[in-house]
Protein backbone atom coordinates (compact mmCIF):
# COMPACT_ATOMS: atom_id res chain seq x y z
CA UNK A 1 0.00 0.00 0.00
CA UNK A 2 2.79 2.41 0.86
CA UNK A 3 4.72 1.02 -2.08
CA UNK A 4 2.19 2.34 -4.53
CA UNK A 5 2.60 5.87 -3.26
CA UNK A 6 6.34 5.48 -3.17
CA UNK A 7 6.50 4.54 -6.84
CA UNK A 8 4.98 7.85 -7.75
CA UNK A 9 7.13 9.78 -5.35
CA UNK A 10 10.40 8.56 -6.79
CA UNK A 11 9.74 8.47 -10.52
CA UNK A 12 11.14 11.87 -11.51
CA UNK A 13 14.21 11.14 -13.61
CA UNK A 14 14.54 7.47 -14.70
CA UNK A 15 12.18 5.93 -17.19
CA UNK A 16 8.92 4.77 -15.69
CA UNK A 17 8.51 1.38 -17.41
CA UNK A 18 11.98 0.12 -16.48
CA UNK A 19 11.61 1.25 -12.92
CA UNK A 20 8.30 -0.44 -12.49
CA UNK A 21 9.61 -3.66 -14.06
CA UNK A 22 12.57 -3.79 -11.70
CA UNK A 23 10.21 -2.86 -8.88
CA UNK A 24 8.04 -5.84 -9.70
CA UNK A 25 10.99 -8.21 -10.02
CA UNK A 26 12.93 -6.95 -7.02
CA UNK A 27 10.95 -8.69 -4.24
CA UNK A 28 11.19 -12.01 -6.07
CA UNK A 29 14.90 -11.52 -6.63
CA UNK A 30 15.36 -10.84 -2.93
CA UNK A 31 13.35 -13.92 -2.03
CA UNK A 32 14.98 -16.27 -4.52
CA UNK A 33 18.00 -17.39 -2.45
CA UNK A 34 15.87 -18.52 0.48
CA UNK A 35 13.17 -20.01 -1.73
CA UNK A 36 15.59 -21.93 -3.94
CA UNK A 37 17.52 -23.34 -1.01
CA UNK A 38 14.38 -24.46 0.79
CA UNK A 39 13.13 -26.04 -2.43
CA UNK A 40 16.36 -27.99 -2.65
CA UNK A 41 16.71 -29.06 0.97
CA UNK A 42 13.08 -29.33 2.09
CA UNK A 43 10.61 -29.81 -0.72
CA UNK A 44 12.66 -32.06 -2.99
CA UNK A 45 13.55 -34.41 -0.11
CA UNK A 46 9.89 -34.48 0.87
CA UNK A 47 8.88 -35.54 -2.61
CA UNK A 48 11.60 -38.15 -2.43
CA UNK A 49 10.06 -39.53 0.77
CA UNK A 50 6.73 -39.87 -0.99
CA UNK A 51 8.51 -41.54 -3.91
CA UNK A 52 10.39 -43.95 -1.63
CA UNK A 53 7.15 -44.87 0.13
CA UNK A 54 5.89 -46.32 -3.15
CA UNK A 55 8.89 -48.60 -3.50
CA UNK A 56 10.31 -51.63 -1.81
CA UNK A 57 13.54 -50.04 -0.66
CA UNK A 58 15.80 -51.61 1.93
CA UNK A 59 19.11 -49.87 2.34
CA UNK A 60 21.31 -52.96 2.48
CA UNK A 61 19.98 -53.96 -0.94
CA UNK A 62 20.66 -50.60 -2.62
CA UNK A 63 20.14 -51.86 -6.16
CA UNK A 64 16.68 -53.12 -5.36
CA UNK A 65 14.32 -50.22 -5.84
CA UNK A 66 11.17 -51.96 -6.93
CA UNK A 67 7.90 -50.16 -7.57
CA UNK A 68 5.22 -51.63 -5.32
CA UNK A 69 2.54 -48.96 -5.54
CA UNK A 70 0.53 -48.62 -2.36
CA UNK A 71 1.73 -51.94 -0.93
CA UNK A 72 3.66 -50.25 1.93
CA UNK A 73 0.56 -48.34 2.95
CA UNK A 74 -1.58 -51.46 2.90
CA UNK A 75 1.00 -53.22 5.06
CA UNK A 76 1.01 -50.31 7.50
CA UNK A 77 -2.75 -50.30 7.90
CA UNK A 78 -2.66 -54.03 8.66
CA UNK A 79 0.35 -53.63 10.96
CA UNK A 80 -0.50 -54.00 14.64
CA UNK A 81 2.47 -51.90 15.72
CA UNK A 82 1.26 -49.05 13.50
CA UNK A 83 -2.04 -48.92 15.38
CA UNK A 84 -0.33 -49.25 18.77
CA UNK A 85 1.95 -46.35 17.86
CA UNK A 86 -0.96 -44.26 16.61
CA UNK A 87 -2.83 -44.96 19.86
CA UNK A 88 0.17 -43.87 21.92
CA UNK A 89 0.57 -40.73 19.83
CA UNK A 90 -3.05 -39.82 20.60
CA UNK A 91 -2.84 -40.65 24.34
CA UNK A 92 0.43 -38.83 24.57
CA UNK A 93 -0.92 -35.66 22.99
CA UNK A 94 -4.22 -35.83 24.86
CA UNK A 95 -2.39 -36.05 28.20
CA UNK A 96 0.63 -33.81 27.62
CA UNK A 97 -1.01 -30.78 26.02
CA UNK A 98 -3.75 -30.20 28.65
CA UNK A 99 -1.24 -30.77 31.46
CA UNK A 100 1.17 -28.27 29.92
CA UNK A 101 -1.66 -25.82 29.30
CA UNK A 102 -3.03 -25.92 32.86
CA UNK A 103 0.37 -25.73 34.52
CA UNK A 104 1.41 -23.00 32.09
CA UNK A 105 -1.78 -21.04 32.78
CA UNK A 106 -1.27 -21.25 36.55
CA UNK A 107 2.35 -20.20 36.19
CA UNK A 108 1.45 -17.28 33.94
CA UNK A 109 -1.22 -16.06 36.36
CA UNK A 110 1.33 -16.17 39.19
CA UNK A 111 3.98 -14.42 37.12
CA UNK A 112 1.47 -11.69 36.34
CA UNK A 113 1.15 -10.80 40.06
CA UNK A 114 3.42 -8.35 41.80
CA UNK A 115 6.08 -9.87 44.02
CA UNK A 116 9.65 -8.82 44.68
CA UNK A 117 11.52 -11.59 42.86
CA UNK A 118 9.29 -11.66 39.80
CA UNK A 119 12.04 -10.85 37.23
CA UNK A 120 14.16 -13.70 38.57
CA UNK A 121 11.26 -16.17 38.49
CA UNK A 122 10.41 -15.11 34.97
CA UNK A 123 13.96 -15.69 33.77
CA UNK A 124 14.38 -19.07 35.47
CA UNK A 125 11.02 -20.60 34.54
CA UNK A 126 12.00 -20.89 30.90
CA UNK A 127 15.15 -22.97 31.47
CA UNK A 128 13.69 -26.43 30.66
CA UNK A 129 12.77 -25.11 27.26
CA UNK A 130 16.38 -24.23 26.42
CA UNK A 131 17.88 -27.58 27.39
CA UNK A 132 18.93 -30.15 24.78
CA UNK A 133 16.40 -32.99 24.66
CA UNK A 134 19.19 -35.51 25.16
CA UNK A 135 20.12 -33.85 28.44
CA UNK A 136 16.47 -33.76 29.48
CA UNK A 137 16.18 -37.46 28.73
CA UNK A 138 19.40 -38.18 30.60
CA UNK A 139 18.41 -36.37 33.76
CA UNK A 140 14.96 -37.90 33.89
CA UNK A 141 16.38 -41.38 33.33
CA UNK A 142 18.54 -40.67 36.36
CA UNK A 143 15.54 -39.44 38.35
CA UNK A 144 13.49 -42.50 37.39
CA UNK A 145 16.39 -44.93 38.02
CA UNK A 146 14.97 -48.00 39.73
CA UNK A 147 17.84 -48.45 42.20
CA UNK A 148 19.15 -45.00 43.01
CA UNK A 149 16.60 -42.66 41.44
CA UNK A 150 15.34 -39.77 43.50
CA UNK A 151 11.73 -40.34 42.39
CA UNK A 152 11.56 -43.71 44.11
CA UNK A 153 13.32 -42.47 47.20
CA UNK A 154 11.02 -39.47 47.48
CA UNK A 155 7.85 -41.55 47.12
CA UNK A 156 9.14 -44.26 49.47
CA UNK A 157 9.86 -41.73 52.19
CA UNK A 158 6.43 -40.19 51.79
CA UNK A 159 5.00 -43.68 52.05
CA UNK A 160 3.16 -43.39 48.75
CA UNK A 161 4.72 -46.56 47.37
CA UNK A 162 5.83 -49.69 49.21
CA UNK A 163 8.77 -50.66 47.02
CA UNK A 164 10.90 -49.08 44.34
CA UNK A 165 9.26 -49.04 40.92
CA UNK A 166 11.30 -49.44 37.73
CA UNK A 167 9.42 -46.55 36.10
CA UNK A 168 10.85 -46.79 32.60
CA UNK A 169 11.21 -50.57 32.49
CA UNK A 170 7.62 -51.32 33.45
CA UNK A 171 5.26 -51.17 30.45
CA UNK A 172 2.46 -49.85 32.67
CA UNK A 173 4.33 -46.81 33.93
CA UNK A 174 6.74 -46.03 31.07
CA UNK A 175 4.36 -43.93 28.97
CA UNK A 176 3.16 -42.01 32.03
CA UNK A 177 6.72 -41.31 33.15
CA UNK A 178 7.56 -39.91 29.72
CA UNK A 179 4.40 -37.80 29.71
CA UNK A 180 5.52 -36.20 32.98
CA UNK A 181 8.94 -35.45 31.49
CA UNK A 182 7.40 -33.81 28.44
CA UNK A 183 5.00 -31.79 30.55
CA UNK A 184 7.98 -30.53 32.48
CA UNK A 185 9.78 -29.65 29.27
CA UNK A 186 6.88 -27.88 27.58
CA UNK A 187 4.87 -25.98 30.17
CA UNK A 188 7.23 -22.96 30.31
CA UNK A 189 6.37 -22.31 26.67
CA UNK A 190 2.69 -22.00 27.58
CA UNK A 191 3.52 -19.88 30.61
CA UNK A 192 5.47 -17.38 28.54
CA UNK A 193 2.90 -17.19 25.74
CA UNK A 194 -0.05 -16.84 28.13
CA UNK A 195 1.80 -14.26 30.20
CA UNK A 196 2.19 -12.11 27.09
CA UNK A 197 -1.55 -12.47 26.52
CA UNK A 198 -2.37 -11.55 30.12
CA UNK A 199 -0.31 -8.41 29.88
CA UNK A 200 -2.23 -7.27 26.84
CA UNK A 201 -5.52 -7.14 28.80
CA UNK A 202 -6.19 -3.53 29.90
CA UNK A 203 -6.12 -3.07 33.69
CA UNK A 204 -9.20 -0.84 33.49
CA UNK A 205 -11.36 -3.91 32.72
CA UNK A 206 -10.54 -5.37 36.12
CA UNK A 207 -11.03 -2.05 37.87
CA UNK A 208 -14.44 -1.61 36.30
CA UNK A 209 -15.37 -5.18 37.24
CA UNK A 210 -14.33 -4.72 40.89
CA UNK A 211 -16.37 -1.55 41.12
CA UNK A 212 -19.34 -3.51 39.86
CA UNK A 213 -18.64 -6.05 42.59
CA UNK A 214 -17.55 -8.98 40.41
CA UNK A 215 -15.82 -11.75 42.36
CA UNK A 216 -12.27 -12.84 41.47
CA UNK A 217 -13.65 -15.99 39.88
CA UNK A 218 -16.11 -14.06 37.73
CA UNK A 219 -13.36 -11.68 36.70
CA UNK A 220 -11.23 -14.63 35.64
CA UNK A 221 -14.10 -16.23 33.74
CA UNK A 222 -15.39 -13.11 31.98
CA UNK A 223 -12.28 -10.97 31.48
CA UNK A 224 -9.13 -13.07 31.74
CA UNK A 225 -10.19 -16.16 29.81
CA UNK A 226 -11.72 -14.32 26.84
CA UNK A 227 -8.65 -12.06 26.79
CA UNK A 228 -6.18 -14.90 26.46
CA UNK A 229 -8.23 -17.42 24.50
CA UNK A 230 -6.61 -16.39 21.21
CA UNK A 231 -3.10 -16.87 22.54
CA UNK A 232 -4.03 -20.15 24.20
CA UNK A 233 -5.49 -21.49 20.97
CA UNK A 234 -2.37 -20.55 19.02
CA UNK A 235 -0.13 -22.03 21.68
CA UNK A 236 -2.12 -25.28 21.80
CA UNK A 237 -1.99 -25.70 18.02
CA UNK A 238 1.73 -24.94 17.86
CA UNK A 239 2.38 -27.29 20.72
CA UNK A 240 0.23 -30.08 19.25
CA UNK A 241 2.33 -29.96 16.11
CA UNK A 242 5.54 -29.76 18.05
CA UNK A 243 4.76 -32.52 20.54
CA UNK A 244 3.50 -34.81 17.80
CA UNK A 245 6.67 -34.30 15.79
CA UNK A 246 9.29 -34.63 18.47
CA UNK A 247 10.37 -38.05 19.53
CA UNK A 248 13.98 -37.48 20.56
CA UNK A 249 13.24 -37.52 24.30
CA UNK A 250 11.42 -40.84 24.00
CA UNK A 251 14.07 -42.25 21.71
CA UNK A 252 16.81 -41.57 24.25
CA UNK A 253 14.78 -42.47 27.34
CA UNK A 254 13.32 -45.80 26.28
CA UNK A 255 13.96 -46.27 22.56
CA UNK A 256 10.24 -47.09 22.33
CA UNK A 257 10.35 -49.91 24.84
CA UNK A 258 9.74 -51.86 26.94
CA UNK A 259 8.23 -53.84 24.12
CA UNK A 260 6.17 -51.33 22.17
CA UNK A 261 5.01 -49.53 25.32
CA UNK A 262 6.29 -46.08 24.31
CA UNK A 263 6.20 -46.30 20.51
CA UNK A 264 4.75 -43.28 18.74
CA UNK A 265 4.28 -42.93 14.99
CA UNK A 266 7.30 -40.77 14.14
CA UNK A 267 9.44 -42.95 16.39
CA UNK A 268 8.19 -46.09 14.63
CA UNK A 269 9.02 -44.62 11.21
CA UNK A 270 12.47 -43.62 12.43
CA UNK A 271 13.22 -46.97 14.07
CA UNK A 272 12.03 -48.89 10.99
CA UNK A 273 14.43 -46.94 8.82
CA UNK A 274 17.29 -46.79 11.29
CA UNK A 275 17.44 -50.31 12.65
CA UNK A 276 15.72 -52.32 9.93
CA UNK A 277 17.05 -50.02 7.18
CA UNK A 278 13.63 -50.40 5.59
CA UNK A 279 13.40 -46.93 4.05
CA UNK A 280 10.40 -47.76 1.88
CA UNK A 281 8.18 -48.80 4.77
CA UNK A 282 9.59 -46.12 7.10
CA UNK A 283 8.76 -43.48 4.48
CA UNK A 284 5.22 -44.82 4.14
CA UNK A 285 4.64 -44.45 7.90
CA UNK A 286 6.16 -40.97 7.84
CA UNK A 287 3.83 -39.99 4.98
CA UNK A 288 0.76 -41.39 6.78
CA UNK A 289 1.73 -39.57 9.96
CA UNK A 290 2.24 -36.31 8.08
CA UNK A 291 -1.18 -36.62 6.50
CA UNK A 292 -2.79 -37.00 9.93
CA UNK A 293 -0.82 -34.07 11.29
CA UNK A 294 -1.79 -31.86 8.38
CA UNK A 295 -5.29 -31.55 9.84
CA UNK A 296 -3.88 -29.60 12.79
CA UNK A 297 -1.42 -27.72 10.59
CA UNK A 298 -4.15 -26.52 8.24
CA UNK A 299 -6.18 -25.16 11.17
CA UNK A 300 -3.11 -23.33 12.42
CA UNK A 301 -2.22 -21.92 9.02
CA UNK A 302 -5.72 -20.60 8.50
CA UNK A 303 -5.51 -18.70 11.77
CA UNK A 304 -2.05 -17.33 11.01
CA UNK A 305 -2.98 -16.63 7.41
CA UNK A 306 -5.60 -14.23 8.65
CA UNK A 307 -3.06 -12.50 10.87
CA UNK A 308 -0.60 -12.12 7.97
CA UNK A 309 -3.15 -10.24 5.85
CA UNK B 1 -5.40 -3.42 41.43
CA UNK B 2 -5.00 -0.10 43.15
CA UNK B 3 -8.42 -0.52 44.70
CA UNK B 4 -7.58 -3.42 46.99
CA UNK B 5 -4.01 -4.06 47.95
CA UNK B 6 -3.68 -7.49 49.52
CA UNK B 7 -1.62 -7.87 52.66
CA UNK B 8 1.92 -9.19 52.48
CA UNK B 9 1.08 -12.39 54.31
CA UNK B 10 -1.72 -13.15 51.92
CA UNK B 11 0.54 -12.43 48.98
CA UNK B 12 3.17 -14.83 50.31
CA UNK B 13 0.60 -17.59 50.73
CA UNK B 14 -1.12 -17.16 47.38
CA UNK B 15 1.72 -16.01 45.14
CA UNK B 16 5.21 -16.54 46.50
CA UNK B 17 4.73 -20.06 47.84
CA UNK B 18 3.01 -21.52 44.77
CA UNK B 19 5.56 -19.80 42.55
CA UNK B 20 8.39 -21.26 44.61
CA UNK B 21 6.80 -24.71 44.31
CA UNK B 22 6.58 -24.43 40.52
CA UNK B 23 10.16 -23.17 40.30
CA UNK B 24 11.32 -26.10 42.43
CA UNK B 25 9.62 -28.46 40.00
CA UNK B 26 11.21 -26.58 37.08
CA UNK B 27 14.75 -26.32 38.37
CA UNK B 28 14.85 -29.35 40.66
CA UNK B 29 15.84 -31.92 38.03
CA UNK B 30 18.56 -29.64 36.70
CA UNK B 31 20.00 -28.91 40.13
CA UNK B 32 19.80 -32.60 41.02
CA UNK B 33 21.80 -33.40 37.90
CA UNK B 34 24.38 -30.78 38.84
CA UNK B 35 24.60 -32.09 42.39
CA UNK B 36 25.14 -35.62 41.12
CA UNK B 37 27.88 -34.47 38.76
CA UNK B 38 29.99 -32.92 41.52
CA UNK B 39 29.37 -35.66 44.06
CA UNK B 40 32.06 -38.08 45.07
CA UNK B 41 31.70 -41.16 42.85
CA UNK B 42 32.62 -43.55 45.70
CA UNK B 43 29.82 -42.49 47.98
CA UNK B 44 27.25 -41.63 45.30
CA UNK B 45 25.40 -44.91 45.53
CA UNK B 46 25.78 -45.49 49.23
CA UNK B 47 24.93 -42.04 50.53
CA UNK B 48 23.38 -40.35 47.52
CA UNK B 49 24.47 -37.10 45.90
CA UNK B 50 25.76 -34.49 48.31
CA UNK B 51 27.91 -31.41 48.34
CA UNK B 52 30.18 -32.88 51.01
CA UNK B 53 33.46 -33.76 49.33
CA UNK B 54 32.34 -32.15 46.07
CA UNK B 55 34.87 -32.31 43.26
CA UNK B 56 35.21 -31.66 39.56
CA UNK B 57 36.79 -35.08 39.01
CA UNK B 58 33.95 -36.13 36.70
CA UNK B 59 34.45 -33.09 34.50
CA UNK B 60 38.18 -33.69 34.27
CA UNK B 61 37.56 -37.27 33.25
CA UNK B 62 35.02 -36.15 30.70
CA UNK B 63 37.59 -34.08 28.83
CA UNK B 64 40.66 -36.22 29.42
CA UNK B 65 39.47 -39.76 28.83
CA UNK B 66 36.15 -39.44 27.04
CA UNK B 67 37.33 -36.60 24.77
CA UNK B 68 34.45 -34.20 25.10
CA UNK B 69 36.60 -31.36 23.77
CA UNK B 70 36.36 -32.45 20.16
CA UNK B 71 32.61 -33.00 20.51
CA UNK B 72 32.21 -29.44 21.75
CA UNK B 73 34.23 -28.28 18.75
CA UNK B 74 31.99 -30.20 16.32
CA UNK B 75 28.89 -28.72 17.90
CA UNK B 76 30.39 -25.25 17.71
CA UNK B 77 31.24 -25.59 13.99
CA UNK B 78 27.82 -26.97 13.10
CA UNK B 79 25.92 -24.37 15.12
CA UNK B 80 27.97 -21.40 13.91
CA UNK B 81 27.66 -22.65 10.33
CA UNK B 82 23.89 -22.96 10.64
CA UNK B 83 23.66 -19.44 12.05
CA UNK B 84 25.67 -18.08 9.11
CA UNK B 85 23.58 -19.92 6.50
CA UNK B 86 20.26 -19.22 8.20
CA UNK B 87 20.82 -15.50 8.70
CA UNK B 88 22.47 -14.70 5.37
CA UNK B 89 19.77 -16.41 3.31
CA UNK B 90 16.90 -14.87 5.19
CA UNK B 91 17.86 -11.18 5.48
CA UNK B 92 16.84 -10.18 1.95
CA UNK B 93 13.81 -12.47 2.02
CA UNK B 94 12.59 -10.94 5.28
CA UNK B 95 13.08 -7.45 3.85
CA UNK B 96 11.05 -8.34 0.77
CA UNK B 97 8.23 -9.70 2.94
CA UNK B 98 8.32 -6.71 5.22
CA UNK B 99 8.48 -3.92 2.64
CA UNK B 100 6.79 -5.05 -0.57
CA UNK B 101 3.36 -6.16 -1.61
CA UNK B 102 3.50 -8.58 -4.49
CA UNK B 103 1.38 -11.38 -5.92
CA UNK B 104 1.96 -14.63 -4.04
CA UNK B 105 3.32 -12.95 -0.91
CA UNK B 106 0.90 -14.60 1.47
CA UNK B 107 1.40 -18.01 -0.10
CA UNK B 108 5.17 -17.72 0.10
CA UNK B 109 5.07 -16.61 3.73
CA UNK B 110 2.78 -19.47 4.70
CA UNK B 111 5.03 -21.81 2.77
CA UNK B 112 7.90 -20.87 5.07
CA UNK B 113 5.67 -21.37 8.09
CA UNK B 114 4.57 -24.74 6.78
CA UNK B 115 8.15 -26.02 6.51
CA UNK B 116 8.59 -25.81 10.26
CA UNK B 117 5.51 -27.95 10.80
CA UNK B 118 6.61 -30.93 8.78
CA UNK B 119 7.72 -33.87 10.87
CA UNK B 120 11.43 -34.35 11.04
CA UNK B 121 11.10 -38.03 10.06
CA UNK B 122 9.75 -36.94 6.71
CA UNK B 123 13.05 -35.16 5.96
CA UNK B 124 15.58 -37.26 7.78
CA UNK B 125 15.18 -40.38 5.60
CA UNK B 126 15.61 -38.68 2.18
CA UNK B 127 18.42 -36.44 3.48
CA UNK B 128 20.26 -39.54 4.63
CA UNK B 129 19.86 -41.17 1.22
CA UNK B 130 20.83 -37.93 -0.54
CA UNK B 131 23.95 -37.30 1.55
CA UNK B 132 25.00 -40.91 1.10
CA UNK B 133 24.92 -40.47 -2.66
CA UNK B 134 26.76 -37.14 -2.45
CA UNK B 135 29.31 -38.55 0.00
CA UNK B 136 28.41 -35.91 2.56
CA UNK B 137 27.57 -38.25 5.43
CA UNK B 138 29.62 -37.62 8.56
CA UNK B 139 30.65 -34.09 7.54
CA UNK B 140 29.90 -30.75 9.14
CA UNK B 141 28.24 -29.61 5.91
CA UNK B 142 25.61 -32.35 6.16
CA UNK B 143 24.56 -31.25 9.62
CA UNK B 144 24.60 -27.57 8.68
CA UNK B 145 22.32 -28.25 5.70
CA UNK B 146 19.98 -30.39 7.79
CA UNK B 147 19.74 -27.79 10.56
CA UNK B 148 19.14 -25.07 7.97
CA UNK B 149 15.84 -26.70 7.03
CA UNK B 150 14.57 -25.39 10.36
CA UNK B 151 16.76 -22.32 10.72
CA UNK B 152 15.92 -20.56 7.43
CA UNK B 153 12.13 -20.43 7.80
CA UNK B 154 12.40 -19.60 11.48
CA UNK B 155 14.75 -16.68 10.99
CA UNK B 156 12.68 -15.32 8.10
CA UNK B 157 9.62 -15.18 10.35
CA UNK B 158 11.49 -13.64 13.25
CA UNK B 159 13.17 -11.03 11.08
CA UNK B 160 9.96 -10.04 9.32
CA UNK B 161 8.49 -9.28 12.72
CA UNK B 162 11.53 -7.19 13.73
CA UNK B 163 11.64 -5.35 10.40
CA UNK B 164 7.94 -4.57 10.56
CA UNK B 165 8.75 -2.68 13.74
CA UNK B 166 11.00 -0.25 11.85
CA UNK B 167 9.04 2.53 10.12
CA UNK B 168 9.06 2.50 6.36
CA UNK B 169 9.54 6.23 6.31
CA UNK B 170 13.18 5.62 7.25
CA UNK B 171 13.88 3.61 4.07
CA UNK B 172 12.01 6.21 2.06
CA UNK B 173 14.09 9.00 3.52
CA UNK B 174 17.27 7.12 2.69
CA UNK B 175 16.13 6.54 -0.87
CA UNK B 176 15.16 10.19 -1.29
CA UNK B 177 18.73 10.96 -0.31
CA UNK B 178 19.94 8.80 -3.19
CA UNK B 179 20.31 5.33 -1.69
CA UNK B 180 19.22 2.32 -3.69
CA UNK B 181 16.94 -0.27 -2.13
CA UNK B 182 19.82 -2.50 -1.15
CA UNK B 183 21.76 0.40 0.32
CA UNK B 184 18.72 1.40 2.34
CA UNK B 185 18.50 -2.15 3.61
CA UNK B 186 22.18 -2.41 4.49
CA UNK B 187 22.70 1.09 5.89
CA UNK B 188 19.39 1.84 7.57
CA UNK B 189 17.25 -1.21 8.26
CA UNK B 190 19.92 -3.75 9.20
CA UNK B 191 21.67 -1.60 11.82
CA UNK B 192 18.31 -0.80 13.39
CA UNK B 193 17.22 -4.41 13.71
CA UNK B 194 20.66 -5.65 14.72
CA UNK B 195 19.49 -6.58 18.23
CA UNK B 196 16.71 -8.66 16.68
CA UNK B 197 19.13 -10.29 14.25
CA UNK B 198 21.48 -11.17 17.09
CA UNK B 199 18.65 -12.68 19.11
CA UNK B 200 17.51 -14.70 16.09
CA UNK B 201 21.08 -15.85 15.48
CA UNK B 202 21.48 -16.93 19.08
CA UNK B 203 18.21 -18.83 18.96
CA UNK B 204 19.35 -20.66 15.82
CA UNK B 205 22.62 -21.40 17.56
CA UNK B 206 20.80 -22.88 20.56
CA UNK B 207 18.47 -25.06 18.50
CA UNK B 208 21.36 -26.36 16.37
CA UNK B 209 23.42 -26.98 19.49
CA UNK B 210 20.54 -28.93 21.03
CA UNK B 211 19.64 -30.84 17.88
CA UNK B 212 20.05 -34.57 18.24
CA UNK B 213 18.31 -36.73 15.63
CA UNK B 214 19.98 -35.25 12.55
CA UNK B 215 23.31 -35.34 14.33
CA UNK B 216 22.80 -38.99 15.19
CA UNK B 217 21.68 -40.05 11.71
CA UNK B 218 23.86 -37.87 9.48
CA UNK B 219 26.94 -37.61 11.70
CA UNK B 220 29.28 -40.42 12.62
CA UNK B 221 32.78 -41.16 13.76
CA UNK B 222 34.34 -37.93 12.49
CA UNK B 223 31.60 -35.50 13.31
CA UNK B 224 30.00 -36.27 16.63
CA UNK B 225 28.18 -33.40 18.25
CA UNK B 226 27.81 -32.96 21.97
CA UNK B 227 24.24 -34.30 22.06
CA UNK B 228 25.24 -37.53 20.35
CA UNK B 229 28.26 -37.76 22.65
CA UNK B 230 26.02 -37.46 25.72
CA UNK B 231 23.72 -40.15 24.37
CA UNK B 232 26.71 -42.40 23.64
CA UNK B 233 27.84 -41.93 27.23
CA UNK B 234 24.52 -43.32 28.43
CA UNK B 235 25.24 -46.50 26.51
CA UNK B 236 28.90 -46.85 27.40
CA UNK B 237 29.06 -45.78 31.03
CA UNK B 238 25.67 -47.05 32.04
CA UNK B 239 25.88 -46.84 35.80
CA UNK B 240 28.50 -44.11 36.18
CA UNK B 241 25.98 -41.44 36.89
CA UNK B 242 28.56 -38.93 38.07
CA UNK B 243 30.21 -38.93 34.67
CA UNK B 244 26.90 -39.03 32.80
CA UNK B 245 25.45 -36.04 34.62
CA UNK B 246 28.70 -34.11 34.16
CA UNK B 247 28.26 -34.72 30.43
CA UNK B 248 24.68 -33.49 30.64
CA UNK B 249 25.65 -30.29 32.43
CA UNK B 250 28.48 -29.62 29.99
CA UNK B 251 26.22 -30.18 27.01
CA UNK B 252 23.46 -27.96 28.35
CA UNK B 253 25.52 -25.11 29.74
CA UNK B 254 26.34 -23.09 26.59
CA UNK B 255 22.73 -23.13 25.40
CA UNK B 256 21.36 -22.28 28.84
CA UNK B 257 23.69 -19.32 29.32
CA UNK B 258 23.03 -17.95 25.84
CA UNK B 259 19.33 -18.34 26.36
CA UNK B 260 19.29 -16.46 29.64
CA UNK B 261 21.23 -13.72 27.90
CA UNK B 262 18.72 -13.03 25.15
CA UNK B 263 15.50 -14.43 26.52
CA UNK B 264 13.72 -11.14 26.94
CA UNK B 265 14.09 -9.96 23.36
CA UNK B 266 13.56 -13.44 22.02
CA UNK B 267 10.34 -14.02 23.88
CA UNK B 268 8.91 -10.70 22.76
CA UNK B 269 9.70 -11.67 19.15
CA UNK B 270 8.24 -15.15 19.56
CA UNK B 271 5.05 -14.09 21.29
CA UNK B 272 4.29 -11.05 19.16
CA UNK B 273 2.75 -13.08 16.37
CA UNK B 274 0.84 -15.22 18.82
CA UNK B 275 -0.71 -12.34 20.70
CA UNK B 276 -1.82 -10.64 17.54
CA UNK B 277 -3.15 -13.84 15.96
Amino acid sequence: MTDATMTHAQTPGGSLPRRSLSRRVLPYAMLSPAVLVTLAIVFLPMIQTAWMSLHDYVLFRPNDFEWVGLQNFRTALADEVFWISLGHTVIWMAATIPAQLLLGLATAMLLNQHFPWRPLARALIIIPWALPSVVIALMWVWIYDSNYGVANEFLLRLGLIRQAIPWLADPDTALGAIILTLTWQGFPFFAVMILAGLQSIPKSYYEAASIDGASAWRQFWHITLPGISGVMMTAVLLRLIWVANSFDVIFVMTGGGPGYATYTLPLYAFVKARTNLDFGYGSAIAVLFTMLLMVVVVIYLRRTGKAVE
Amino acid sequence: MALRRPSTLRRILTVDLPMAAILTFTLGPYLWMFLTSVSNEDTLFTEGPSLAGASVANYVRLFETVGFGSNLMDSLIVSAGTVAVGLSLSVTAAYAFSRFNFPGKRLLMLQFLLINMFPLVLLILPLFVLFRVLGLLDTHAALIIANSTVAIPFSIWMMVSYMNGIPRSLDEAAMTDGCTRLQALVRVVLPLCLPGIIATGIYIFITSWNEYLYALTLGGRNVRTITVAVQTLIGEYEVQWGLLTAGGITGALPATLLFLLVQKRLISGLTQGAVKG
